[in-house]
C-alpha cells in the first residue's frame, strides 16, 4: 500500500471532505490501488523523451476580447444553497462567515 | 538604514488586473463597480461542463508587461490547476501557472538613496483571479457575502527576488512597476479599485557576536493596497521581527512562513495562520487549455507594440536635454504624454531648461487644479515655447510671464496677443533709464530715506518701476539702473 490513512486524512481535509473511518479505510485502499497502477510508469525507461505539457498536439487557441452576455442574476444564484438580498436590490452567495485562521 | 542593526530583507508579490474588457476564460465584462453576480457565466462560476478560452488580448498585455520588466520570455508555456477551497473560489481551482509561466528571469531598476538600484523578478505569470468576500465587520459572527464578479478576471503576478532592502525601497518599486505599467497600457494599476494589489514577504537578517547571521522567520503581509500602507506595514513588521527575536529568539525554519494582515487603521501587522505549503495545492496541468507558444516574431512584434520605457526615457532626457535629475523624475512620473509635451515645447523654444521648469512647475499645477490630463490642457506646447520665446526677446519678468501664461491659459490667446491685451510693452534700455529717472524724481521723500542711509527704500523705486512697465523689465536689470540713478545724486 503506497498511501498512509493519515495520508488521506490529509487530502480530505484540503478538500474540506468529512471521511467516516470506515470511508477513510475504504478510500485509503482504492487510492492507494490507482498510485500503485500509475507508479508502474515509473519503471518505464523515458530517456530522451520530452514531457509532454497536454494530450493535445494544438496550442494557440485564443477568443478575441469581445463582451458576451452575462448569466441574469437569478439565475447565476439558482444553485446557491443560499444567497441575501442587500441594498437596493444587491444580491449575493451567502456563505457561513468565513475564519481566516482556518483557511 | 545604516545604523540598524540588522538588515532588512524584502521581495514583493505584485498582482495586477489586465486592462481587457473581458475576463480571461470567458466574455463577461471586467468593468468595475458593477452591482454583484450580474457579471458572470457557466465558466467563470464553475458550472459542470463549462469550458474556458483564452482572451488573447489578455496574453499579449501579458506578454508586453514582461517585456517591459526585462523578463525572459518563453517559447511554451502552459497553464495549471492550483487547488484550494474557499468560497471566493468556485471551482475550487485558480486556473494559474505553476512550473512554465510565460516569463522569468527579468529586473527592474529603482531609484534609492543610494543611487539605482536593480531588483530582479524572479517571474511573470498569467492567472485568474478570484470573487470578492464581503465579512460581517460586526463581529456577530453572520454569513459572509460572496459577489463573483471578479472571479476570472486575468491578472498578471509579479514576483520579485528579495533583494528589497529598506520600506522606502518597496514603496518605490511598487511605484515603479505602477508607472511601468501605466506607461505601456497594461493595467490602469488603480489601488482603489484593487486592480494593483501587494503582498510582502519579509524578514530580517541580524549580525550576532559570534559573527554568523541570524534570519528571523518570514512573514507575509497580504492584501496592501496602499503605497503608504507597503511602506508602513514593512517598517512596522522590521521592528516587530527584531523585538519578537530579542525575546525569543526564533529563527527562520525551512519552508515555514508566517502570514499576516495588515491593518491600516491601527497601524500594526496581524499574524494570521502557517501558510499551506506549495505541496498542497496539488498543482497540476489545466487540462482544458491548450499550450501558448511563442515565436521569435511575436517576441518581435511584442518588443516594437512596448514602446519606450521611463528608464530608457531618464537616459535620452538626461543625454539630449541636459535636464537635473530631479526634472527628468518629475516629468517621467507623469508618464509618456507629458514627457512628450515637455520635449515638443523644448524643441520649439530651443530653452529646455525653461521649458522644463514651466511643465514641472505651472502646467503640472495647472492640470491638477483643472482635473485635466495633458492631451486635453487648453495651453499647447507650441503655445508655451510661444510664451518662453517672448520672456527671452522682451525680458519679461517673472511675474509678468505668470500673467501672461494665466490669460494664455483662460482666452486660448498665443503669447503676442496675451501681452499685448495685458498692456505689457516691451522697454528698450533708453526708455528704461527715462523712466527709472521719472520714477526717482517723483520720490523725494523716499529718496531722502534712501541718502540717510536706509537702503531698503530703493525697494520703492523697484515696485515703482515694474508698475510703469507693467513688468516688462527685468528685476536684476532695473535694479543696477536704480543704483546707478541713486548714486549720482
Ligand atoms: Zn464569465
Amino acid at each position: 500500500m503506497s498511501l498512509t490513512p493519515a495520508e488521506v486524512r490529509n487530502v480530505a481535509q484540503l478538500a474540506r471532505l468529512d471521511l467516516t473511518d470506515a470511508e477513510l479505510t475504504a478510500m485509503t485502499r482504492q487510492l492507494g490501488s490507482i498510485l500503485d497502477y500509475v507508479a508502474r510508469l515509473q519503471q518505464l525507461n523515458l530517456d530522451g523523451v520530452e514531457p509532454l505539457a497536454h494530450a493535445l498536439e494544438v496550442h494557440n487557441v485564443f477568443r478575441d476580447d469581445e463582451p458576451a452576455p452575462s448569466l441574469p442574476v437569478a439565475e447565476a444564484l439558482a444553485n446557491a444553497p443560499d444567497r441575501r438580498t442587500r441594498g437596493e436590490g444587491e444580491q449575493f452567495y451567502a456563505v457561513p462567515a468565513v475564519l481566516d485562521t482556518e483557511a | 538604514m545604516a545604523d540598524l542593526p540588522y538588515r532588512i530583507v524584502i521581495g514583493l508579490e505584485v498582482h495586477v488586473q489586465l486592462l481587457t474588457k473581458t475576463k480571461l476564460f470567458c466574455g463577461c465584462a471586467t468593468q468595475f463597480g458593477l452591482p454583484p453576480n450580474t457579471a458572470t457565466c457557466p465558466v467563470c462560476i464553475g458550472l459542470p461542463g463549462a469550458l474556458p478560452v483564452m482572451n488573447r488580448r489578455a496574453f499579449e498585455l501579458a506578454l508586453r508587461a514582461a517585456q517591459a520588466l526585462n523578463c525572459h520570455l518563453a517559447d511554451f508555456t502552459k497553464w495549471d490547476r492550483k487547488n484550494y477551497y474557499y468560497p471566493d473560489l468556485p471551482k475550487n481551482y485558480q486556473i494559474s501557472q505553476y512550473d512554465l509561466p510565460f516569463s522569468r528571469n527579468g529586473w527592474l531598476e529603482i531609484e534609492t538613496a543610494d543611487g539605482a538600484k536593480r531588483v530582479r523578478i524572479i517571474r511573470a505569470h498569467l492567472e485568474e483571479d478570484a470573487g470578492k468576500m464581503l465579512h460581517d465587520e460586526t463581529g456577530a459572527g453572520r454569513d459572509s457575502l460572496v459577489d463573483l464578479n471578479r472571479a476570472g478576471t486575468p491578472l498578471l503576478e509579479i514576483v520579485s527576488e528579495p533583494d528589497l532592502s529598506t520600506p522606502e525601497e518597496a514603496k518605490a518599486y511598487l511605484e515603479e512597476i505602477r508607472l511601468l505599467l501605466r506607461e505601456t497600457g497594461v493595467s490602469d494599476c488603480e489601488m482603489q479599485e484593487g486592480s494593483l494589489r501587494c503582498d510582502a514577504n519579509i524578514n530580517l537578517h541580524i549580525p550576532q557576536p559570534d559573527g554568523t547571521v541570524a534570519a528571523t522567520p518570514i512573514v507575509e503581509v497580504k492584501n496592501l493596497n496602499s503605497f503608504r500602507g507597503v511602506e508602513r506595514s514593512m517598517k512596522y513588521e522590521a521592528d516587530r521581527q527584531y523585538e519578537a527575536f530579542q525575546r525569543d529568539g526564533r529563527r527562520l525554519a525551512p519552508g515555514e512562513k508566517e502570514t499576516a494582515g495588515w491593518d491600516e487603521a491601527r497601524g500594526v501587522t496581524v499574524v494570521q495562520r502557517r501558510k499551506e505549503e506549495a505541496a498542497d495545492y496539488r498543482y497540476f496541468p489545466e487540462p482544458d487549455l491548450v499550450p501558448v507558444v511563442v515565436d521569435a516574431a511575436w517576441r518581435e512584434r511584442v518588443r516594437a507594440e512596448t514602446g519606450e520605457l521611463p528608464a530608457a526615457q531618464r537616459v535620452r532626457l538626461a543625454r539630449d536635454y541636459g535636464l537635473s535629475d530631479y526634472d527628468i523624475g518629475v516629468l517621467t512620473q507623469q508618464g509618456r504624454a507629458t514627457v512628450a509635451y515637455f520635449e515638443d515645447a523644448a524643441k520649439r523654444c530651443g530653452d529646455a531648461k525653461a521649458a522644463s521648469n514651466w511643465v514641472t512647475n505651472r502646467v503640472l499645477a495647472s492640470l491638477k487644479e483643472h482635473k485635466q490630463e495633458i492631451g486635453d490642457f487648453p495651453l499647447t506646447a507650441d503655445r508655451l515655447a510661444g510664451l518662453i520665446a517672448e520672456q527671452k526677446a522682451s525680458g519679461l519678468n517673472k511675474q509678468a510671464a505668470e500673467a501672461v501664461y494665466n490669460r494664455m491659459l483662460e482666452t486660448g490667446e498665443t503669447a503676442k496677443m496675451a501681452i499685448a491685451h495685458l498692456g505689457i510693452k516691451a522697454v528698450d534700455a533708453g526708455a528704461l533709464e527715462e523712466i527709472v529717472r521719472r520714477v526717482i524724481a517723483a520720490n523725494p521723500k523716499a529718496v531722502a530715506e534712501y541718502k540717510k542711509g536706509k537702503t531698503a527704500a530703493a525697494q520703492s523705486f523697484m515696485g515703482a518701476v515694474m508698475r510703469e512697465t507693467k513688468g516688462a523689465a527685468k528685476a536684476d536689470v532695473v535694479q543696477k539702473l536704480i543704483a546707478e540713478e541713486l548714486q549720482k545724486l
